[in-house]
């Protein structure tokens, strides 16, 4: 097997590359279905990330974003029910054999999960912990995966990476244990990076250095796939947003403009809940999803609601450059 | 209403329990009447253990405790408990201030039942009354805590809470584990009941734009301390110490994108 010298010169991030479709996602639906009921979860998402967007998914509890991200990551229970295209730089996701799925997760697309005390290994050295895809991939012998490791947790932060690497999740406070979880997702140099709440359950200092770290170290060639329901954080660290609501995405477009001029009334209700706009409620709450509205899913909640809205589903349409919706005011 | 006097409180460990850790030191605060104090702090900084020092939860090691003229800190038995209702505390997580084995016809009768609120006959219509004033329907009551969703939870809390008519509540960050949408739905309406029944409230949170909107003055926690008290206003706009300034910027700082959403609120 070929062993490149060091992840971080194999050049697979060709710039040339940079614009085009690396993920593309079509028709998705996951449907989890239960003794009682059928819920779900993601309903008919279409979603093209190009190589090095820095994509953000924004959207409620409950919304299917996390759903979304485990999709790709192929790691959803065996009682979801999973159809329509995931397509991973020209290879369908969803009909792969398990083999490959192995081998892609990690070294092609890997994921900063949410930030709990439960992530990790509680009786693993986080040094053992971040080298083990290294090994489990191939890609190096156990003594320059250790060396690999010490030289990635110099660069995110560590003051000592020897002494770093050699303790146990719990001797490591949120914002450290943070940065374990971005080793543990960088350290195969892998293109796509999904990161889910990346910095929910931070203080406010430490939440802005971990922003920091993830644009200065995670981001730069590399496609990054956010899920938050932090509107602060998607606008720091994104250039696109996909905002969804009830199982699919409502409005997409650059983020500076959607935040700016939203067009979904969801979207516009969700930035005036924001505490510094004055804490402007949207009346009633998202519809379950084993029982969704026929027409618009947001219809019930939403003010500028006609009676087109409660008969009809809006389908997602192009309004003005780069931006969608799925509204029947922009007809 | 509740004046707490240079609270401090140490907890002790180790052989021979030597090794001390100051959790609140010499804090001294006072709330007036239907106001509201924030209290702003990182975790760990102490906020939540001198809320609870307010209620007499935790008994502080030196200072005192005064609710409505009485001192709490000397208070004992049935005395203390005759006070109890008066006081009470809101939780962040519903998940584990609601028992999950009560429905939510039970756990809301449970404390008018125990301080003789209501009788059998009006338990039903008090309990939906309540939970009307927080905004939720009456289809609820049978169900159970897992069967709601997290703002509805917090909900339930909240009325728990009011059934007792308090005069004071610690809210401890009640709203962290709710989404944006759903925490501007409680807060706004924690803030009407404050109004309608004239309830003073200590607030503490991390999120300093959430203390922003609540709080009539703002006390700053560092390391058990207060280092910084004043008006919102002050406090946002002319920090003095350089720690709270360091929270402003992280607070505001990454979110610059958000004045422009101000404007354009002002100018619609």
């Amino acid at each position: 097997m070929n062993i490149p010298d060091s992840l971080e010169n194999a050049n697979r991030n060709n710039p040339e590359a940079k614009g085009m479709a690396l993920i593309q996602i079509a028709g998705l639906k996951v449907v989890f279905s239960t003794r009682s009921e059928k819920i779900r979860a993601v309903d008919t998402v279409d979603l093209t990330i190009n190589e090095g967007d820095t994509l953000g998914l924004i959207g409620e509890s409950g919304c299917g974003k996390t759903v979304m991200g485990m999709a790709m990551m192929g790691l959803l229970p065996t009682n979801a029910d999973i159809s329509g295209i995931i397509r991973y730089a020209g290879k369908d996701l969803l009909t792969a054999p398990e083999s490959m799925m192995q081998k892609m997760r990690g070294r092609e697309i890997a994921m900063i999960s949410q930030n709990s005390a439960n992530t990790l290994n509680p009786v693993m050295k986080v040094g053992d912990q971040i080298a083990e895809p290294l090994l489990i991939h191939h890609l190096y012998s156990a003594d320059e995966a250790k060396k690999e490791v010490i030289r990635l947790l110099g660069a995110l932060g560590f003051e000592d990476p020897v002494q770093a690497a050699g303790r146990y999740p719990h001797e490591f406070s949120g914002g450290m244990r943070e940065r374990v979880l971005i080793a543990l997702a960088l350290i195969c140099n892998p293109r796509v990076i999904i990161a889910d709440e990346p910095t929910s359950g931070l203080d406010a200092e430490v939440k802005i250095e971990i922003l920091h770290l993830i644009k200065e170290k995670v981001t730069g060639n590399r496609t990054l796939f956010l899920i938050t329901h932090d509107l602060g954080t998607a606008s720091f660290l994104c250039t696109r947003l996909v905002v969804m609501y009830a199982g699919e995405i409502v409005e997409t477009g650059p983020t500076k403009e959607v935040l700016s001029r939203p067009f979904h009334p969801y979207t516009k209700g969700l930035l005036a809940s924001l505490p510094s706009a004055g804490l402007n409620t949207i009346p009633g709450t998202s519809p379950s999803p084993s029982s969704l509205p026929a027409g618009c899913r947001f219809s019930e909640r939403c003010i500028a609601a006609m009676e087109r809205c409660r008969k009809e589903h809006p389908p997602m349409k192009e309004v003005g450059d780069n931006r969608q919706v799925r509204c029947f005011l922009y007809d | 209403m509740i004046e707490l006097e240079e609270i401090t409180k140490v907890y002790s460990r180790g052989f021979l329990r030597r090794q001390k850790t100051i959790a609140v030191n010499n804090v001294s605060i006072s709330i007036k009447r239907g106001k509201t104090l924030g209290l702003v702090g990182e975790s760990g900084s102490g906020k939540s253990t001198l809320g609870r020092i307010a209620l007499r939860l935790i008994e502080p090691s030196s200072g005192t405790v005064r609710f409505d003229g009485i001192d709490l800190t000397r208070l004992k038995g049935s005395k203390l408990r005759k006070l109890r209702p008066r006081m009470q505390i809101l939780f962040q997580d519903p998940d584990t201030s609601l028992d999950p084995r009560m429905t939510i016809r039970e756990c809301m009768a449970e404390p008018l039942i125990i301080s003789n609120r209501a009788g059998p006959e009006e338990m039903e219509d008090r309990i939906l009354g309540l939970l009307g004033q927080v905004g939720l329907q009456s289809d609820l009551i049978d169900r159970y805590p897992f069967e709601i969703s997290g703002g509805q939870k917090q909900r339930v809390a909240l009325a728990r809470v009011l059934s007792l008519d308090p005069d004071f509540i610690v809210a401890d960050e009640p709203t962290a584990a709710l989404d944006l949408s759903v925490q501007a739905q409680v807060l706004s309406l924690i803030k009407s009941i404050q109004k309608k029944s004239n309830l003073t409230i200590l607030f503490i949170s991390h999120d300093l734009q959430v203390i922003e909107q609540m709080s009539d003055s703002i006390a700053v926690m560092h390391h058990g301390s207060i280092i910084e008290q004043g008006t919102p206003q002050d406090i946002l706009h002319m920090p003095m110490e350089h720690y709270t300034r360091n929270l402003v910027a992280a607070a505001y700082g990454s979110d610059a994108w958000l004045g422009k959403i101000k404007d354009l609120r002002a100018k619609s």
